[in-house]
């Protein structure tokens, strides 16, 4: 245990943390970009604001959204 | 009185919670940091320097070849002293933002439509929304002018114009809610602008969908490759749709992941699918073929449910789209090919060219529209943006940074574009009546133009269309070709060599008619929608948009608006994008016209102190509007025929009244009658809203003025409780309010969630 610890510390596992960190911060940008994050985005702010109101499923949700984007369609650009 | 509150009705009366670390850096710490060090003189003359080598190089120097790194150069450094300086200028003295306010994402979160998001997240966002086919079309024809008239249009154009336009309108979209400029032209330029500028959008939508469709039949007519890898991106969406809904709801990126690998496989395999009889046989289409089958997949696809088939092309455009632009960007800066095209041509002072007539002066700008300036975004910069701007700081990040990387896209369109041999290039880009379709002709065609340096043999011709597995590549216009084979001949460079030459380039088609055919479907949902809105005024009943009559006779109308259109320049005996294409540029310069009369307007009435820089805004606008005025009046006025769509209108008419058969055949006669009648009635239709309705916000803000208006109609500030940084990084200050806020939120327990839409 506390030799992996100390292993971490050394120059490889200084890089592999850092490839770790780059490869985890890509990873976020391009699911916050896609969108994949928006269920957990609704449900932190429901938690927080309206702790008291029921939670639709993430893929309740999901239909939700979609019906919403049928009723109020955005343009997308030339 | 009130000009010390002048429009920030009573911002001063922002109190902060005291509780909370402060949620802006203050004014004096924001000038100091502005201030400049010498480190930094250093930097942004270097900067400063750099550029001017690079124009030079482009514009004075233009040796027998340029390098293409000088474009990148020219254009970065442009840039970047255009965010740097002149996006400032505005943010001190037009917008004025204040992080002090709350934005919408902050007071209307909902956790859905308003979001605060993470500033980096919403640029990526906000320029997949802004970025399409249109950067990748324009440039491509307005080569035909040389390169350095489209290079400048597009570089200095994007700092003056299209970026200030973006920036203001996503800012007062913010500070309204995010309402749109529909919206918008509606409260500010009263009932006769708001309506002008409303039939504006709805015929400017019907005639954007109708090129960009026209585009993609181009680039598919006789290419069973290209008609194989495209339909295939439909049962590719669907299976996308259908994995999200019933399989792994959410998993955006995933799916995207696959649905990519699917596109690849689906390109690499249509090669071998257009080799076998039978590929032959069912994908080898004409281009009516394909128009009306475009028209039919139009109806469809925007009646079906948005989760089947909209949304996951969408996801999977976007994915490549921010893939293929980095990967562009890279092979032009590895590969650095040499260009031989001119500066300037004779096609510039006479307005002869094969490509689209017109002089350039105004049609260079009409042509590249996107890229430069783009009117059709400032419906993305009031739509969803400024719902999920978290402070108001970053609005100048977001909307001018946006707009100048879609520009940075049009300069690598261009250099792609005009990376190709000259002589295919006007072999490709000419349209079938010139060169009438063959090797033969394109080749007697292109090298009767009399270009210095264009030499072109039937050999070139052929072994360029066997090289990209198409049957020819004479006559292919829309700027999609030309666009993929300067695409295919970079890559290939780089990898797979010219063995790899057919995949890069159907690659590329592929890229862009998975951007046109969402945008088909996109803006014929939204046309629908603006008409269902307006005949329910009428008609209760159509503003029920479960009520799927409605739906369907309002997108049957659309659908055969702009099929109308798609059909007779497709049809069309003189070219069809040669003819057409002025329109599409006419129209969004004209939405851009209208967005900065909208904005021009808001900006008189938020008081005297504002009055002063209204030139920022005035300059852009004065600019489009001449442009377009001036493309109007040609096109409708000038006697000759090549340019005026009446005086072609006319001559044919005479041809026809005189039996004179010298202009080819009745049938045709009669289509180019037909054609140049509605070309010529679109553009006078156009010019009159323009007019409208810049006189309308003219008249609005001289009155404005007189009157000393000191309230543009904003919405009530509410004090913030959330901070974020401005730009891309962090300065220090910035950097140590949010280790005040992290160590705020570890102590108090709070949870935050940005960051996703």
């Amino acid at each position: 245990m506390s030799t992996a610890q100390h292993g971490l510390r050394s120059a490889p596992g200084v890089v592999w943390n850092r490839m770790r960190r780059a490869a985890s911060g890509i990873r976020w940008y391009l699911t916050t970009l896609m969108g994949d994050r928006a269920y957990e985005t609704y449900l932190a702010h429901q938690r927080a604001h309206h702790p008291d109101a029921p939670v639709p499923t993430e893929r309740q949700f999901w239909r939700d959204r979609m019906r919403e984007q049928d009723r109020n369609p955005g343009a997308r650009c030339c | 009185m009130a000009s010390s509150r002048e429009s920030r009705r009573g911002a001063d009366a922002l109190v902060q919670d005291p509780a909370l670390p402060p949620v802006a850096v203050p004014e004096a710490e924001l000038q100091r940091e502005s201030r400049m060090t010498l480190p930094k003189i250093v930097l942004w003359a270097a900067i400063a320097l750099l550029g001017a080598v690079a124009w030079t190089m482009l514009a004075i120097v233009r040796g027998e070849t340029v390098n293409a790194i000088w474009f990148v150069f020219a254009a970065v450094c442009t840039y970047l002293i255009g965010y740097r300086f002149y996006s400032k200028v505005i943010e001190r003295y037009i917008t004025r933002p204040d992080d002090r306010r709350a934005t919408p994402a902050e007071t209307k979160q909902d956790g859905k439509d308003y979001v605060p998001t993470d500033r980096r997240v919403l640029y990526g966002h906000h320029f997949a929304a802004i970025a399409g086919a249109g950067p990748l079309v324009g440039p491509v024809l307005a080569a035909q002018m040389g390169f350095l008239p489209g290079t400048i249009w597009i570089i200095v154009g994007v700092v003056l114009a299209g970026a200030v336009q973006d920036y203001t309108v996503l800012f007062f979209s913010m500070r309204r809610g995010g309402r749109s400029i529909g919206q918008m032209a509606r409260d500010v330029l009263g009932k006769v602008g708001g309506t002008a500028a409303i039939i504006a959008s709805l015929l400017i939508m019907i005639i954007i969908v109708a090129i960009l469709a026209l585009v993609v039949v181009n680039a598919l007519g006789e290419s069973p490759w290209g008609v194989f890898s495209v339909a295939m991106t439909i049962p590719i969406a669907l299976f996308m749709g259908l994995y999200l809904r019933f399989l792994r709801p959410g998993r955006i990126t995933e799916v995207s992941l696959i649905g990519f690998v699917l596109l690849i496989a689906a390109i690499a395999g249509g090669g071998a699918v257009a080799a076998t009889e039978w590929g032959q046989a069912i994908f080898h289409l004409d281009r009516t073929t394909i128009a009306w089958a475009i028209i039919v997949y139009g109806f469809i696809a925007a009646v079906l449910p948005v989760w089947l088939l909209l949304a996951p092309r969408d996801y999977l455009s976007t994915f490549m789209k921010i893939g293929v632009i980095v990967m562009l960007a890279g092979a032009i800066v590895l590969v650095r090919p040499e260009i031989e095209v001119p500066a300037f041509t004779e096609f510039a002072e006479t307005g002869l060219g094969p490509v689209f007539s017109g002089t350039l002066f105004p049609f260079l700008f009409v042509t590249i529209a996107c890229g430069a300036l783009s009117g059709f975004h400032a419906l993305i910069s009031s739509g969803t943006t400024p719902k999920l701007v978290e402070k108001e700081r970053q609005t100048r990040f977001i909307g001018y940074g946006g707009m100048l990387m879609e520009s940075f896209v049009a300069i690598m369109a261009l250099v792609a574009a005009i990376s190709i041999d000259q002589g295919i290039y006007f072999a490709m880009n000419s349209p079938a009546a010139l060169t009438g379709g063959r090797v033969e002709g394109a080749v007697a065609f292109v090298n009767s133009l009399g270009l210095t340096g264009v030499n072109l043999t039937p050999d070139m011709l052929t072994s360029t269309a066997a090289a990209v597995g198409e049957e020819t590549v004479v006559s292919r216009t829309g700027g999609a070709p030309t666009l993929a084979l300067g695409l295919a001949h970079i890559m290939q460079q780089i990898g797979g060599g010219t063995a790899m030459m057919g995949f890069w380039y159907h690659f590329a088609i592929m890229f862009e008619a998975l951007f046109i055919l969402t945008a088909v479907d996109a803006g014929t949902r939204v046309a629908r929608f603006m008409l269902q809105d307006s005949i329910g005024a009428w008609m209760p009943k159509f503003r029920d948009i479960s009520w799927r009559p409605g739906v369907w006779i309002c997108t049957g109308i659309m659908v055969a608006g702009w099929g109308y259109i798609l059909i007779l320049g497709v049809t069309d005996p003189l070219g069809g994008i040669n003819t057409f294409f002025p329109l599409f540029g006419i129209a969004n310069q004209l939405l851009a016209a209208i967005a900065l009369a909208v904005v021009f307007a808001i900006v008189a009435k938020r008081g005297p102190s504002y009055v002063r820089w209204l030139w920022i805004i005035a300059l852009p606008l004065a600019f489009t509007a001449v442009i377009t005025i001036t493309a109007s009046m040609y096109k409708i006025f000038s006697p000759v025929p090549a340019i005026g769509y009446w005086a072609n209108n006319a001559k044919y008419r005479a041809a026809q009244a005189a039996g004179d058969g010298s202009l080819g055949e009745p049938e045709v006669v009669e289509a180019v009658i037909r054609n140049t009648a509605v070309q010529g009635t679109l553009s006078i239709v156009f010019v009159v809203l323009t007019i409208v309705v810049i006189a309308v916000a003219i008249i609005s803000a001289v009155n404005s003025i007189r009157r000393g208006v000191t309230d543009d109609g904003e919405d009530e500030p509410v004090p913030s409780r959330i901070y974020a940084p401005s730009g891309l990084i962090a300065s220090k200050a910035e950097r140590a309010l949010e280790a005040q806020w992290q160590e705020h939120d570890a102590a108090t327990g709070t949870v935050r969630s940005r960051g996703a839409h």
